[in-house]
């Protein structure tokens, strides 16, 4: 098995498609804490389904760099629902719940109607559940994958302590000046980012899985704002790691796979938790 | 010379004033209690000076070159997370963000501050501790040494004594005023009328409108 696990990383192509894989793991466990504690959870939740509705716009034009559609979209859906969530919480949750069941309904008829593939059924189970192997990422996917990872990283390290801030009290960060609005819309810009990335990796409906549950498996575990950032961006990676090459020689798929890995560390850290009290 | 004065003020919520008609001066070094029963709007009057709400009508002038970032704010209930991870030292080292200005990390001064004023809280040995796992008051004293990093001109305390036992309040009042002394002009709201009457250069009555000057201000900052 060892041998295989080599022979397979003696392809260029693997060895970047893990690189790139690892680093959409660390990235989408960043914003975990602040998606978790922000009651943004529901903007992911919702975005990853606007994600799935552009993807499929971007699969029926068969344009080679999806991409190029579908960040754009989500980004600025992502600043649409912070906007409308200000305004008024309930009616913010209910838009978002709409918006995402909507898009998925759209994604799926018009990537029915008109087909780009003779295989409707598995292009859709990709687009939702990520592509059977990562393997199948182009060349141009791994590059921009990888360079918007390390864009969301070096902003998540410049801009830590004002995510803090506002993450941890919005109302004093307002008082004492710190400029409230630009960072939440930082933020929401960064987890569409993210949800894009993530997209690629397991698919649009696991993302919430992927940015979740290494921020609750730290949560449970750590009681410091940066050991929980620490923690959820180290045991992420890990996951992702174990989760891909498993993938690779199990054959199975490789998003399922990695949260599947997220979620036994889960259920370990939440036991620790417990039993510490 | 005033820092900060309401003409003819109108705070409230969706349209709807909680309070009206509200004059007062506050000059650079007073000491300014806003006094008033539960749910007569005081803590609505200091979000709305802080600018975290806007104000129905009338308005609140800033003179003297008073910035936000000046300014300190313990608010009453903070909306914290309850499940929110994060030590006490972060949550007080927090409090320097407005002296961060363009840029992106605290630098060792800025923890110095924040050891000094979990010092002055007598809570430095709390300082690795979860914030969600102190007592009320332990709590209290953590936002309030947070307060303490972020003022230079200004402090805003919505309640600060409440939940303190007496020992600990009575120091926070001297603190307050020793804050007081050394130039910080504080506004604050407090129920503890008969404690503040002795501390206080002003009193303000939300339920009369009406301002008791009780002191003169020393040189303000
Ligand atoms: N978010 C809100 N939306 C609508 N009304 C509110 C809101 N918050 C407070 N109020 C109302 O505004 C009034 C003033 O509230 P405020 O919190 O300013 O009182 P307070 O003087 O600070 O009272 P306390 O002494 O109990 O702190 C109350 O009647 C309250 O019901
Ligand atoms: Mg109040």
């Amino acid at each position: 098995m060892f041998e295989e696990l080599l022979m397979y990383l003696s392809f260029p192509f693997v060895r970047y498609a893990l690189i790139v894989g690892v680093l959409i793991a660390l990235c989408s466990s960043l914003l975990g804490v602040t998606l978790v504690l922000k009651r943004y959870s529901y903007i992911g939740d919702g975005l990853s389904h606007v994600a799935f509705g552009a993807l499929a716009i971007a699969t029926v034009l068969n344009l080679i760099n999806k991409m190029l559609v579908v960040l754009p979209l989500t980004v600025a859906f992502a600043i649409l629902l912070l906007r409308k969530g200000q305004n008024a919480k309930i009616k913010g949750d209910a838009a978002i719940a709409m918006l995402s069941v909507g898009a998925l309904a759209f994604g799926y008829m018009i990537m029915n109607l008109f087909p780009s593939s003779s295989n409707v059924a598995g292009d859709v189970c990709s687009t939702l559940f990520g592509s059977t192997s990562i393997l199948t990422l182009t060349q141009l996917d791994v590059w921009i994958s990888g360079i918007l990872s390390i864009v969301v990283i070096a902003i998540f390290i410049l801009f830590y302590n004002r995510i803090f801030a506002v993450t941890f009290d919005e109302d004093f960060a307002n008082a004492v000046g710190t400029k409230v609005n630009l960072y939440n819309l930082l933020i929401a810009t960064v987890i569409a980012v993210i949800i894009v990335l993530a997209m690629n990796l397991v698919g649009s409906l696991l993302i919430s899985a992927l940015v979740i549950f290494p921020a609750l498996s730290a949560m449970s575990i750590l009681k410091s704002f940066r050991s929980v950032t620490v923690f959820s961006a180290i045991s992420s990676m890990v996951c992702a790691l174990a989760g891909i090459i498993i993938s690779i020689l199990a054959g199975t798929p490789v998003g399922s796979t990695i949260v599947t890995v997220d979620v036994a560390l889960f259920a370990v850290c939440y036991l620790i938790g417990r039993v510490r009290g | 010379m005033a820092a900060l004065q309401a003409k003819n003020l109108a705070v409230g919520y969706d349209n709807k004033p909680v309070l009206k008609g509200i004059n007062f001066k506050i000059d650079a070094g007073d000491y300014f209690c806003i006094v008033g029963e539960n749910g007569s709007g005081k803590t609505t009057l200091m979000k709305t000076i802080l600018g975290l709400k806007t104000p129905i009508s009338g308005e609140i002038i800033f003179d003297d070159g008073l910035e936000k970032n000046q300014i300190g704010y313990l608010p009453q209930q903070s909306i914290v997370q309850r499940d929110f991870p994060a030590s006490v030292f972060e949550i007080v080292l927090s409090g320097c963000q407005n002296s961060l200005a363009s840029g992106f990390f605290y630098k060792k001064e800025h923890k110095e501050m924040a050891l000094a004023n979990l010092k002055k809280m007598g809570i430095a040995k709390l300082k690795d501790k979860c914030y969600r796992e102190l007592s009320g008051g332990q709590q209290q004293r953590v936002l309030l040494a947070r307060a303490l990093c972020a003022t230079k001109k200004a402090l805003l305390l919505d309640e600060p004594v409440a939940g303190l036992d007496p020992n600990v309040t009575s120091e926070m009042y001297d603190l307050i005023k020793q804050l007081n002394d050394d130039g910080l002009t504080v506004i604050m709201i407090s129920h503890d009328i008969e404690n503040v009457k002795n501390f206080a250069t002003k009193i303000f009555d939300v339920n009369s409108m009406e301002v008791t000057e009780l002191r003169e201000v020393k040189e303000g900052r």
